[in-house]
Parts: structure tokens; sequence; C-alpha cells
């Protein structure tokens, strides 16, 4: 079926099978490999991406459900060169290892944020229980993304 | 124009912004042209006889290229997966070898042995053909546990292997240690068991491979953590192809914990295939494939005693293990249980007397290797619940015991009863530092505070030592390793003086290009941006033992080091001949070559040009080109240890355990980069902290299906239920490493289960609870504390 929708700020039309998972047409149809599948039961959160700025399990999504909406994956998170605040904040605060469950943590990061500008610690590691990291023991990702909320902050207060 | 970031400095990451942009490069993202797909068909028994394979209506499904079964193995001539190490059983025989074959042959002997593969055009029409293969079973009962597993009448894996007994492996002076129990005041005793891990990697196994036709080269990108291995293992004793027409490419690799250190059937199965089909293939692993293949971790059933004078001072270590190997020897299987682990029997104490008896055994399960720690944590986990037990029968402060029996620091190098000689250390200094840093002295308010809102509150320590940076070659050819466990690094300096290193080791979350790029640019001067780590493929890098052992910066960074050590020397000759001075009184400091005491002299950069405009060289003594390699085989091992100390809240109605205070101090020697050495750290506590009180593997002990097979149902440690940890390091220097470095790779995993343990039956001792089982679930400890109140309830 034909779809079509924003990915990262520009309109696409694409033909993709009913049946074809969001994750794999953002993988294998449209070469967007940095959201990355780690499980298969929904359950570890590689592969979150932002479906109208919430954050949803890219693998547990059919692709119909992208026609008419905006995603945004962690290829449009940058500005060119220049990391969005979030993902600056995991560079600072050595909030990744391996890279793979990162654009997930990232991605999740950035709608919790939206929702909830200033959350404390224990709303951040709340909210990325749907979110698995083997490498990090998740304290430097917590605190990477309570200081991406600040910066996220300060930006909105620059544009304000 | 940058600057040198050197030894101690914490600069950021130079992997991090190809992850943090989507930009990274795994092998499930790799796409060939006329890429097909293969999905491996596996056994759904545990154990089963195969009475024959009926691959007809799969052949005939749209898309399928090809499907390969154990007869085309053996038609193919190709050898089983190789093992790393034989170890030697008491009786003087080697152990026991069964074949691993890498399609079934007549026999399956997991749940999740491999029993066919099948290529398609796509992944759904390979999918689909895999269910068509019509696969007969004769199914036989199985056994899982290692305790079933040696009982008389036990089902047999193996026809020529009798009591399912790979080898029956001792380590220690048996007579002089039950002597010392003669002797002893009070013996402790304790049975545990060490639960079965799956480690876990967040990226899935996945292998692509193809074959060129025109020159006969196999290429396989293979999640990786020791891409020169495979490539030996499977080139010369698998598929018996030509070495140097293989490749073998481990890009980004999304973690790998020890789980992807093992030469796996999967890769050398696409890669034959691939050669067989003509066309590339694709494999990944879904995750419910990964839990009954991915090798496993732990299962041990042990049974110790500890000899002790009327002072608390032990006097010897008496310890039985039953240690699992699943179905068929893995790598590095055998090695783990034995001379990962009972070599660390003495801890970081005086243990006059060590006799350990290890029966490594065969069973219906997913082989079992090394995972994080591999042996150590084991060894760890049962010294430091002893220690604990033994303090609480007599009725000695578990501090005190184990200061009192401690090796002091002036006591190092010291020689253990089993074959160890630490180098150096200061266990007493980390344990000083943690008490401190944890706050003991304020625990017994906050307990109060625990029990005014009906909680029971324990404190656990855990002091600890490992041996790691794996390994000294000649020591583990004598423990039975059949390869070198070196590393090499060649520094390759460009015309501008920037520059590249190509290096065996393997970066999987670790920062080594971050950390390895500091070191170059500590040794030469150069800035840190200037320089670049190139790992993970063959026809680039050398030759290289991979990541694994916490090996890459103790023995990959020496070898970095005195590769870094032969550019100066060259470098010093280039600039005595551009200086007309003598070799000797060319002086290299922060980066320019100097007459010493002059001011003449040459930059690094301008050294390097030279290097490659050889004008008017002495050409009979200095080649042109600045490049120099290393290989560095350590003559020891390294000896990181700590002090942990963990303290929890439990809630009694429900069971659940919180740990709300989580201390580490860490030697781990020199450190390089401190904030890459802390995120080991505390990953690594996270992954001990799994095993303790939410991991396990379980098998169903009937059937022998895996009923941990998902995230679902396997516990992995999440975000919110993960503690704020706080780490230091407190450093002696390894006496025998280049820049003094212990390695921080497994420290956290070692040290941490003690400690929680132990903090849960301090939280429990008043119900007279003396040990708990991991993982401490709130489901187990709401038993346990039902148990323990029973008699009461009776009155």
């Amino acid at each position: 079926m034909a779809l079509s929708f924003t990915l990262n700020g520009k309109p696409r039309q694409v033909e993709a099978a009913p049946s074809t998972l969001v994750s794999e047409l953002l993988r294998d149809h449209l070469g967007l490999t940095g959201t990355h599948v780690g499980c298969d039961t929904s359950q570890c959160g590689a592969c979150v991406v932002l479906l109208d700025g919430r954050a949803v399990k890219s693998c547990t999504l059919l692709a119909p459900a992208l026609d008419g909406a905006s995603v945004t994956t962690i290829e449009g998170l940058a500005k060119g060169e220049v990391l969005h605040p979030m993902q600056q904040a995991f560079h600072l605060n050595h909030g990744l290892q391996c890279g793979f469950c990162t654009a997930g943590m990232v991605m999740t990061a950035v709608a919790l944020v939206a929702d909830n500008p200033s959350p404390t610690e224990a709303e951040v590691r709340a909210g990325l229980e749907g979110n698995i990291c083997r490498c990090t023991g998740y304290q430097n990702i917590v605190a990477s993304i309570l200081a991406g909320a600040a910066a996220m902050r300060s930006a909105s207060d620059v544009a304000a | 124009m940058g600057k040198a970031i050197g030894i101690g400095a914490a600069p950021l990451r130079k992997e991090d912004f190809r992850f943090l942009t989507g930009r990274g490069n795994y092998v499930s993202d790799l796409k060939r042209p006329d890429m097909s797909y293969g999905v491996f068909v596996r056994s759904p028994h545990a154990h089963a006889l195969l009475t024959g394979i009926d691959a007809s209506a799969a052949l005939a499904a749209p898309g399928v290229l090809a499907v390969l079964t154990g007869a085309d193995v053996a038609a193919d001539d190709l050898g089983g997966l190789p093992c790393g190490w034989g170890i030697t059983d008491k009786s003087g025989e080697p152990m026991k070898e069964p074949a691993f074959p890498l399609l079934a042959q007549g026999k399956v002997r997991f749940v999740g042995d491999m029993v066919a593969f099948v290529v398609a055009e796509t992944l759904e029409q390979a999918h689909d053909a895999a269910e068509l293969v019509a696969v007969g079973y004769d199914a036989l009962p199985a056994v899982v546990g290692v305790l079933d597993a040696v009982r008389d009448g036990a089902p047999l894996l193996f026809d020529d292997v009798p009591g399912n007994l790979c080898a029956d492996w001792e380590l220690g002076d048996r007579a002089a240690t039950d002597l010392a129990f003669t002797r002893a005041a009070h013996v402790a005793r304790l049975s545990l068991v060490n639960n079965r891990l799956i480690g876990n990697p967040m990226e899935p196994r996945a292998a692509v491979a193809e074959y060129n036709a025109g020159t006969g080269h196999y290429t396989l990108y293979s999640t990786s953590q020791f891409p020169h291995v495979v490539r030996f293992l499977m080139s010369a004793l698998v598929l018996k192809v030509p070495e140097q027409k293989v490749r073998v490419v481990a890009p980004d690799v999304g973690g790998g914990f020890g789980v992807k250190q093992f030469h796996y059937g999967e890769e050398a199965v696409v890669t034959w295939a691939a050669r067989k089909v003509g066309q590339p293939i694709k494999w990944v692993a879904d995750r419910s494939e990964g839990f009954v293949s991915d090798r496993h971790g732990r299962d041990h059933v042990t049974e110790a005693e500890l000899a002790l004078d009327e002072t608390g001072r032990f006097l010897g270590f008496r310890v039985a293990t039953l240690a699992n190997m699943g179905g068929y020897l893995s790598t590095f299987g055998p090695n783990i249980p034995t001379n990962l682990y009972a070599p660390l029997l003495s801890g970081v104490y005086v243990m006059p007397q060590i006799y350990c008896n290890v029966k490594v055994v065969f069973t219906n399960t997913v082989p079992v290797d090394a995972y994080r720690g591999a042996g150590r944590p084991e060894a760890t986990f049962l010294v430091e619940r002893m220690v604990d037990v033994a303090a609480a029968e007599m009725g000695i402060d578990r501090v005190e015991i184990r200061r009192r029996n401690m090796i002091p620091r002036e006591a190092f190098p010291y020689q253990t009863p089993v074959l160890l000689q630490y180098d150096s250390g200061d266990p007493g200094g980390c344990l000083d530092r943690a008490l401190v840093a944890a706050d003991v002295a304020g625990f017994g308010a906050r307990k109060a505070a625990s029990a005014r809102s009906g909680k029971f509150r324990g404190l656990g320590f855990s002091t600890y030592i490992e041996a790691c940076g794996l390994a000294p070659s000649r020591f583990a050819g004598r423990l039975g390793a059949r390869g070198g466990l070196y590393e090499s690094a060649t520094v390759r300096v460009h015309p501008t003086g920037q520059v590249t290193v190509l290096i065996g080791t393997h970066n999987h979350g670790q920062g080594h290009e971050t950390t390895f790029a500091q070191i170059v640019s500590e040794k030469l001067g150069v800035a840190f941006e200037d320089v670049d780590i190139v790992f993970g493929d063959t026809d680039k890098v050398q030759f290289g033992m991979g990541t694994y052992g916490s090996r890459s910066l103790v023995v990959g960074g020496a070898a970095l080091s005195k590769a870094s050590d032969k550019v100066v020397a060259k470098g010093r000759k280039i600039a005595a001949h551009l200086l007309e001075a003598g070799e000797a009184d060319i002086a290299f400091e922060a980066g320019v070559f100097k007459v010493a005491g002059t001011d003449r002299g040459r930059t690094f950069a301008e050294i390097a040009g030279a290097a490659y405009v050889p004008h008017n060289y002495p050409l009979e003594i200095l080649e042109p080109g600045l490049e120099e390699q290393a290989y560095y085989d350590p003559v020891n091992f390294t000896y990181p240890g700590g002090a942990h100390i963990c303290e929890v809240e439990v809630d009694p109605e429900t069971g659940t355990v919180t740990i709300v205070g989580y201390t580490g101090v860490d030697d781990v020697g020199t450190v390089i980069n401190p904030m890459i050495v802390e995120g080991q750290l505390h990953g690594g506590i996270v992954q001990g902290i799994g095993q303790a009180l939410c991991e396990s593997a379980v098998y169903d002990e009937s059937s022998g299906q895996l009923l941990s097979g998902s995230f679902m149902d396997y516990c992995m440690p999440r975000a919110d239920t993960s503690p704020h940890m706080s780490v230091a390091t407190h450093s002696t220097l390894c006496t025998h490493t280049p820049m003094g470095v212990k390695g921080c790779g497994e420290v956290g995993t070692i040290g941490s289960p003690a400690a929680v343990i132990n903090a849960v039956v301090d939280a429990l001792s008043h119900l007279g609870v003396t040990h708990v089982d991991m993982p401490a679930t709130s489901n187990r400890i709401w038993r346990v504390i039902q148990n323990a109140a029973l008699p009461r309830a009776a009155e």
C-alpha cells in the first residue's frame, strides 16, 4: 500500500506491504539503520522512534500507522553536525558505551523531557522502564537525561 | 591545532558521534549486492536421535536457494567447532572432548542445537521454508542439572563419555589441606548454587558472508570479539580453506561480555553456504534464538568447607564444584570453571592450604562458556560468602575477620597456594576507603530507621581480587591453552605526523578509540585528535587475540605502548641524521626530538615528514617510512581488586530487595581515562547485581526446555531497579605491565554479587537465615522469610 508521511522533517511516499513493521520499513526499505532491533518481544526499546512526538517502539508498529504522521528517528535529531541537546548530553556524560541501545534511549529521553521538562532522577528511571541497556548500569544514562533536560530547558528559554 | 591528551585525562569519547547520530555500522545494518537470507532450523528437543530430514518441501518453496544439513557438512568433510583449551583429568587423562558438529550429526543435545540452514531470496521466504523442513526426532530422556547428570543411570549425551563427565579436575594439595582441617578449631560449611546466566548483549549475534568466485576469497562480517581467532579456527580447522583467502570483519559490535568471544557454528555455516549458493547471505539472530544459542555462563553447584583456628584465622579451604558445560565444549568452555576459578580461591586472604575439585559435566543445555568475569565471579562469590558464614558462626565481626586474614600491602608480591602470584595490591586500603565512603559507621542508625518503617536493612561486604589481562602465554600453555594469548599493535605514522593505530583487540563499548589514542598522544606527543584506532578487520590489522578477560588495555595497550616506543626509537635515528648529531644525544620530549643541551630540534611531525622524504638518507642504516609493530605477551596475570559494600532494604511483606547504597573502591592500576573506567565499573556492578537479584536461566527439568527464553521471562536489570552507585579507584601499580595498568572490564561483575547477597543475608540474619541462593528475587526472599517465621507461627 502507498504511505505518505513526514520523515525527519521531509515528506516521504513509500510503498510497503501492510504487514511491514515500522522498524523494518526504516531499516530495510529506507536505509535508516540507526534504529535498532534488540529483541522480538517489545521489551528492549532499542527501536524507539518518535511518532508525532510520542516515543513508540517501532518493532511493534505496522507501517500503515505512519500514514499522515510525522516520524523522527535518531538520524533526524541533530541539525547537520550540531547535536540535539539530548545527544550532546549523552556525549558529555558518557551515557553510551556500545551504542546499540543508544538511539532508543535518546529518543525515549527526548519524549520524556517533552512531557516532563524537569524530571527527577526517580522519574527518569521510571521513564526508562521500557529500555534495556547492558553496558552502562544506567547511571550515566540517567545523568545524561537530567543534563539533557536542563539543556533543553535553556534552549527553549533562548528560543522564547 | 589540537593538543596532546595523555594518560589520566578524561577526554570525551571519539566513538560517540557515530552512535549518537545513528551512523554506527553493525553487522545487521549491512547490505551486499544480491544478498540472500539465512535461517537456522534448530532442535525443539533437548535430547533426541535424528531419524531423518526431508528438505524437499522446503527446497520447492518460493525463493529457496539451499537447505543444508548435517549430511552436507559430512559430505564436505567440515571439521567440528574446536575447543581452545584442553584440561587434564586428575587421573592424568586428557578431558573427554566429543565432536561439536556444525550441524547435528545423528543426534541433538540441547534445545537450539542446529539441525539445518535454509537460504532464500528474502528473509520471509527463508522463515517460511524453515517451517517446511521435516525433521524426524526420536526423543530421548534429557538431563539439564549437574547433580542429575552425574547420577547413576542418568541419560548419557555421548556414548563414549561415561557419567557425562568431561573431566574430574583438581588443584591444590589435598593431603595438606586435609591435615589443616584436623587442626581446626572451627569448620564452616556452605553449599551454594552459582546461577546460570545469559549474557544478552543488546545487539543479537549476526553474520553476513560472501564468496568471490573470481579470487576464491571469503569475507565474513561477524559480531565477534576476536575476528582473527575466528579466521584462524574457521579456515584451518572447520572449513579447511586457505587462511589468507579468508577475511573476517567485526565492525561495530553492540556489546559482547564474553558472549561474542567464541567461534560459533553459525559463522562457519553462513560462510560455507555463501560459496555454495553463490550469493552473499545474511543471518541475524532473533533474540529468542540468542537465548537458546548464545553461550550461557556460570552454573555451578558447590560444597565448601573452611577451616579456622580459634582466633578466626583461615587454615584451609576445601571446595567441591560441579560445573555445567552444556551439550558440547565451546571455545573456552572447560577453562572457565577450572583455571579461571580454582586459582582465585585464596581471594585477598592468607589461605595456607586450598584443595579444589571440579567435575566438569555435560548436560542437555546450551554450551556454557565465559561471561563477564568468567570463573572469577564464581570464586569470589564462594570465598566472600564463606567468610561471612564463618564470621557469623564464630561471632566475629565481618570486617574484622577480613582484616585478620587479609594479605597486607607489604606482603605483595604474594604467592598463593593455587598457582598465582599476586604482584601488587592493597586490599586493606580499598576496604578502609570503602568503609568511609559507604558511611558504615552510620549504618546502625539507618537500620533502626528502616525497622521503624517495618523494613529489614542489611549491609554486605565483598573484598576481592581477580586475575585478568589474559594471559601470559607460557602460563596459559601449562594450563592447557592451545594458543597464545599475546596481543599486537602497529603504529602507522603518516607523512603529516598523524597516526593510525592497527590493533588486534576489539572495541565494542569499552572506549578503546579514546583510551588508546590517549596512550599514543602521551607517548608521541601528537594531538589526541590526530590519532585514529583501527580494529576488527583481518585485512587491515596484522593479528590479534581480541577482547575478553579484561585484556585489551593490559595486553593490547602494552603492545601499543611498545610499538610507540619503537616509533620514538626510529624517530631518534632520523633526528640524529637530520641534526647531524649522535643518536645517543637525541632526547625526545613533549613531541620534539632535540639535541640534548641545545635548542636544536625537530618536531615529531617534521621527523614523520622526513621519514617519507628520504633525501640523502644513510640507507644502509636507516629505512624510509615510520611505522612500527609490536607483539606483547605479559609475564603474569594482572590482579585488580577492591572492596564493595552494598546496603539493602528488604520489604518483609513482599520479599522485595532494594539496593539503597552501593560503594565500590577498586584497584585497577593506572587509570588512563577515569570517565571510561567509571563507566566500566558501573556497568560491571549492575551486571553483578543482575546475577544477585534477578537473572537466572531456568530449564524445565523433565523436558529440557529453556523457560527463561525471552526478556519477558529472563529478568534483565532496568533503570528503575538499578541503584545509584558510588565508585572510586584506589590504585597500586601493576609491576609488570608497561604503564602499570591492571584492567577494569570485569571487576564490577566479580566484586558485586557477594556484596549484594551478603547484605541480603545480613538483613535477614535476625530470622536465623545464614544463606540465600541467587537470584534473591522477591518470591525467593518472601519464601525464606515465611519459612523462617514458621516455628514462631506454630507456637
